[in-house]
């Protein structure tokens, strides 16, 4: 059923557009710096890591990251996992998939792991467009640290990649949010605006001082700890932070779905 | 052997209303069954429950010997068409059996399915316009290729909701046939529809299905009852009344009771044969260009079982 998943979005239209906008948005900083450096002293204002692009290429890709994490990343998890049952119920395919049969359990994981692995693909994406960009017209050297020290141009790259790696494991909880949502639902484009709007409400959240009672608990509060790859030493403990927040409500919203989907009956 | 499909006691509440109430039903296998009913009698949610798509509030349904819920259960040997057929729309008619191959468990099944998309394609007259993407594809495209799908697993039994729903008259005829070639060669047969010619032409036996319980049962000739009306045309319709009403045991409604060519229907009764009233008007010397037997149409039958209503004679 997960290649089914796969196949199927690989032959969508949307998932290209998604694709082509993510790949777009890293070549579109690196021209965008190009033709008009930022000044400096703005630096409390702008995304991590875009100061330094014009030095160094390797931080175009982590500022693609930065820019597409908040918003597009939410969105691809809205239309992945939101839609995964609700999208099937609209269309009718979900009762012709049950009858085949596909177990209940195994259509929710087997789409929980699509969702995972077009997620992880498009933040491949972005790291790889970034890459390319940043490195043409920019250079690769190796990388300043935030703590003023120094990486290897490989090293660097290892870095990055275990960046996107940990913005998609600490995704997975807003994924696990969205399967829940789409098995609440029989309107695909409900489950997908729901779940995009847990997404950015619960960054929102996170940013407004008042609630830091809540803030630990908010499915995205880890969401920046992949930064920690850029000090030194690693700070382990903010991305341990945010990857036990991300699995907590992975395994705890998956279940909920789980349960949800299984006691149900398909009237649509 | 178990039957195809037993519903014991099956009940479906929502609230205060029973969708399905206390259903009992066999169909045994090889049986091609017809199942009548209005809209909201109860069809279609009988046919999710024996899915699994639906959980019942009371009773059980089995389909091929086990709830289709229960682990191992029998859906792999089920081909099923649930109201109107869905597929992806964005992908070809041939990629979506595809998928739907490919999405069953069991890897020796996934390639079976996948070796009998293009037989299927050809079966349900598809291979054309295999290669289009179902959006493009008409109502009646969509029906065959929902026929098809259901066809993929080689199935031991085909629950087919409404199958011939939105086909022009020689579609209609030819899944007609197809099902009936299908019921010849052994599979088991489940329509539900609302069409009671097609259901007469086509099925073994007939179950009508009102307000959520099952009304009547048998093969399609006995939901009419025993034939006790004749129609007779004759060439003198005001003699052949006067000679009916003194041969007693009949009752007759006349067309016109003028004399001249015309028709008569007539109700028998003690024991009163329609060779006796043959035999009476030839002797009186009355002209009998035709006598039938006045069967009740099985829309009359279904009124009267599901509506309570008296069909005027």
């Amino acid at each position: 059923m997960f290649r089914v998943e796969l196949s199927k979005q690989v032959r969508r239209w949307r998932t290209w557009l998604l694709a082509a906008a993510l790949a777009g948005i890293p070549v579109l900083v690196v021209v965008a710096v190009r033709l008009s450096p930022p000044p400096p002293q703005n630096s409390q204002d702008a995304p991590p890591f875009l100061l330094q692009i014009v030095r160094n290429g390797l931080f175009a890709p982590l500022t693609g990251l930065a820019l597409v994490q908040p918003f597009f990343m939410s969105v691809a998890i809205g239309l992945f996992a939101g839609d995964a049952i609700a999208g099937e119920a609209q269309t009718g395919t979900l009762r012709y998939l049950l009858v085949r049969p596909v177990r209940r359990t195994r259509l929710i994981m087997s789409k929980y792991a699509a969702a995972m692995a077009f997620t992880g693909a498009l933040l491949l994406i972005v790291i790889a467009s970034g890459l390319l960009a940043g490195g043409v017209v920019f250079g690769i050297h190796p990388m300043p640290t935030l703590s003023g020290t120094s990486l290897s141009v490989l090293d660097g790259l290892a870095r990055i990649l275990a960046s996107g790696l940990f913005i998609l494991l600490a995704a997975s909880g807003i994924v696990a949010v969205g399967m829940w949502i789409s098995t609440l639902t029989d309107s695909g484009p409900g489950a997908i605006v729901a779940t995009v709007i847990v997404a950015i409400a619960s960054q929102i959240a996170d940013q407004i001082p008042s609630l830091h009672a809540i803030q630990p608990f908010l499915p995205t509060h880890g969401w920046l700890g992949y930064t920690g790859l850029f000090r030194f030493p690693i700070d382990l403990a903010t991305m341990r932070e945010g990857l036990t927040i991300s699995a907590v409500y992975t395994v705890v919203f998956l279940a909920l779905a789980v349960w949800r989907f299984r006691t149900r009956d398909i009237t649509a | 052997m178990t039957s195809a499909i037993r519903a014991v006691g099956l009940s479906k509440r929502y609230g205060e209303l029973a969708a399905v109430d206390e259903l009992d039903l066999a169909v045994e296998r090889g049986e091609l069954f017809g199942f009548l009913g209005p809209n909201g009698a109860g069809k279609t949610t009988t046919i999710r429950m024996a899915l699994g798509l639906i959980h019942p509030s009371g009773g059980t349904i089995e389909v091929l010997g086990s709830t289709a819920t229960a682990a191992g259960g029998a859906l792999e040997r089920v081909g099923a068409l649930v109201e109107e057929p869905a597929f992806w729309p964005y992908l070809s008619g041939r990629r979506n059996l595809e998928a739907f191959a490919r999405a069953g468990s069991g890897r020796a099944d996934v390639r079976g399915r996948l070796g009998k998309i293009d037989e299927v394609l050809g079966t349900v007259g598809l291979t054309d316009a295999a290669d289009k993407r179902v959006k493009q594809y008409s109502q009646g495209m969509r029906q065959r290729l929902g026929i098809g799908l259901a066809l993929l697993g080689d199935p031991e039994l085909l629950m087919l909701d409404e199958p011939t729903n939105g086909l022009d008259p020689s579609g209609m005829r030819e899944i007609r046939e197809l099902l009936r070639r299908l019921a010849d060669g052994g599979t088991t047969i489940f329509i539900s529809s609302h069409l009671l010619s097609e259901v007469e032409a086509m099925c073994d036996r007939v179950g009508v299905m009102a307000r959520g319980k099952l009304v009547a049962e048998g093969p399609p000739g006995t939901l009419r009852g025993p034939t006790d009306r004749i129609r007779i045309e004759v060439d003198d319709v005001a003699a052949a009344k006067g000679l009916l009403e003194r041969l007693g045991g009949t009752a007759v409604e006349a067309a016109a009771s003028a004399a001249g060519p015309g028709v008569l229907v007539v109700t028998l009764s003690n024991g009163l044969g329609s060779a006796d009233v043959n035999a009476a008007l030839v002797r009186e010397g009355i002209g009998v260009h035709a006598l039938e037997p006045q069967r009740d149409t099985l829309e009359d039958v279904f009124l009267h079982l599901v509506e309570g209503i008296d069909v005027p004679r």
